[in-house]
């Protein structure tokens, strides 16, 4: 990656770039404005990026993932100095990620039955979806995450640029709780931005394909015992 | 020594004169005389102390009914939910900050959040006037640049502190004294044992009083309070905020409070009043100087003549 010394080839570096919604800024209308999706990722996302980008150029952490970047980053609680830049990096592309236009409601098959078997009901989910969201004091994020000791589905608020990646467990979906992101929007109703996420804007669709991908590295199953 | 008892009460005395120190509205604030509690008397924030269009165009009149009159509103609304009934009824918003703080070495009690913001806006809404900004006088620019090398440094410090506060926060210059918080000692370097400016940022609703520092001017710098009118953009906010917002009057007050309070409260002691002790120790009369006036610094330094003695 640093490139060879010889006379003949120069040497190549390779940076993060800023990767694009899968919709358009205006699709996710009236319930985030395009002002806000174009400030939001135009400006904040691209200057996380930039950040980065300013700080690996100068790093050891030259040339490692964004994941790893989170992992060896968080430092087991004393953040480097990449570490808030990466996981701001990595937190808003899949904050994007796991929105879609016109979407919302409840989801199907397998998921639903994976919330029911942990959170009791998918309406017990939104409640303290939205609960969880509104008691978070200061910018942060809350996230639905598959824990991997307990080998469930749970709700977590991190504080910053914490991700449960450094925590050890899978996001599964993640909601930005910075003012930034909704206050064109909603100034301080925070209330109203988290349910009108959970209701209208979540892509149920990113979250099973997430899912599938999780349960790869947990466990979710009964055991199946054949009876003799 | 004075034990710990002494010193919790002189740093609940020192919060309430530093909360009456924060503007001239004492009134707002909450008594804790017990004579005078009826039935649960609540926390209020103070009212503004200008319209709210005066900030006009710097900060727009919906920022500052927004940021006023609702955010800040809910943090009273929150807390008066919370003191109730528990332990922290009928304090004074600031003794109810200092106590519920938990002195950092574990997570801050419940009320302490918004405790904190009410008392961090008050603060904000009161650092600032329509027409401000401008230089500080020649006095305060004397400790700017002893403190901070010059002016421009002091600025391009405070700037920073501001775009690296990451989060939500605050960032804020004070009057640090020589007496540590949370136990009666001083620092044992010697140089450290000075009143001095220093600029620090808080994360979330932190302040610099429980660091024991006396605040002197503050800038929000959660992203609620420049959004609407700058977005994105915090470096503009915070040089528009000291070029044409900060009031250094205000400042400069707070500062002489400030003086007063920490030569009383820390014993403290200023550098000519040292250097005149060592001289007398030493007996030289080659530099023999006029009694100062200002040895004991105890009333108030109106006159332009007397020096702060810091």
């Amino acid at each position: 990656m640093q490139g060879c010394r010889s006379r003949r080839c120069s040497k190549v570096v390779s940076y993060y770039g800023l990767i694009t919604p899968p919709y358009k800024l205006d699709a996710l209308e009236p319930y985030m404005s395009k002002r806000t999706v174009e400030l939001h990722w135009g400006k904040h996302h691209q200057n996380y990026v930039d950040g980065l980008n300013k700080q690996l150029a100068t790093s050891m952490f030259y040339g490692y993932t964004l994941e790893e970047l989170i992992k060896e980053g968080y430092n087991n609680g004393n953040p480097l100095p990449e570490y808030n830049n990466a996981a701001q990096v990595w937190n808003h592309h899949f904050f994007w990620e796991s929105m879609q236009p016109e979407s919302g409601g409840s989801p199907e098959g397998g998921v639903l039955q994976q919330i029911e078997k942990d959170f009791g009901s998918f309406t017990n989910f939104r409640e303290e979806f939205i609960c969880s969201a509104l008691s978070l004091l200061g910018s942060g994020w809350v996230w639905l995450v598959l824990k991997r000791e307990e080998r469930k589905l749970s709700v977590v608020c991190t504080r910053n640029a914490i991700s449960p990646l450094a925590l050890g467990d899978i996001p599964i979906m993640n909601l930005d709780l910075w003012e930034h992101a909704y206050y064109l929007d909603y100034k301080d109703d925070r209330r109203m931005y988290v349910t009108n996420f959970i209701d209208h804007l979540v892509s149920w669709h990113t979250v099973t394909l997430r899912m599938m991908r999780g349960e790869a590295f947990v466990n979710l199953g009964e055991p199946n015992i054949p009876v003799a | 020594m004075n034990d710990v008892a002494d010193d919790e009460s002189a740093s609940d005395a020192e919060t309430e004169e530093n909360a009456d120190a924060n503007g001239d509205t004492v009134d707002a604030l909450e008594s804790s005389d017990p004579d005078e509690v009826g039935p649960v008397t609540w926390i209020e924030q103070q009212p503004l102390p200008y319209p709210s269009d005066a900030l006009e165009p710097y900060i727009s009149k919906e920022t500052v009914e927004q940021h006023w009159g609702i955010h800040q509103h809910i943090h009273v609304e929150r807390l008066n939910g919370m003191i109730g009934g528990s332990e922290w009824e009928g304090m004074s918003l600031g003794q109810m900050m200092l106590s519920s703080f938990n002195e950092g070495r574990e997570a801050p009690h419940p009320p302490f959040f918004h405790a904190a913001q009410i008392w961090n806006h008050d603060f904000y809404w009161r650092s600032m006037q329509p027409g401000g900004g401008s230089k500080p006088s020649e006095r305060l620019l004397k400790f700017i640049k002893r403190d901070f090398g010059s002016y421009d440094g002091m600025i391009q410090q405070f700037m920073d502190a501001a775009l690296t506060q990451f989060g939500s926060g605050w960032v804020w210059l004070s009057y640090k004294g020589s007496k540590l918080p949370h136990v009666n000692s001083r620092s044992p370097i010697p140089s450290d044992n000075y009143g001095r400016l220093v600029i620090s940022k808080t994360p979330n609703a932190i302040n610099p009083l429980v660091w024991g520092h006396s605040p002197l001017l503050a800038i929000d710098v959660w992203e609620h309070a420049y959004y609407l009118d700058y977005e994105d953009r915090r470096a503009d906010y915070v040089s528009t905020f000291l070029e044409k917002l900060l009031s250094w009057e205000t400042v400069e007050s707070r500062l002489k409070k400030a003086v007063i309070r920490a030569i009383e409260r820390d014993g403290h002691v200023s550098r000519k009043h040292v250097r005149k002790q060592l001289l007398a120790q030493g007996k030289s009369r080659i530099r023999a100087r006029p009694q100062q006036a200002n040895e004991n610094a105890r009333g108030q330094t109106s006159s332009q003549e007397k020096p702060l003695g810091v």
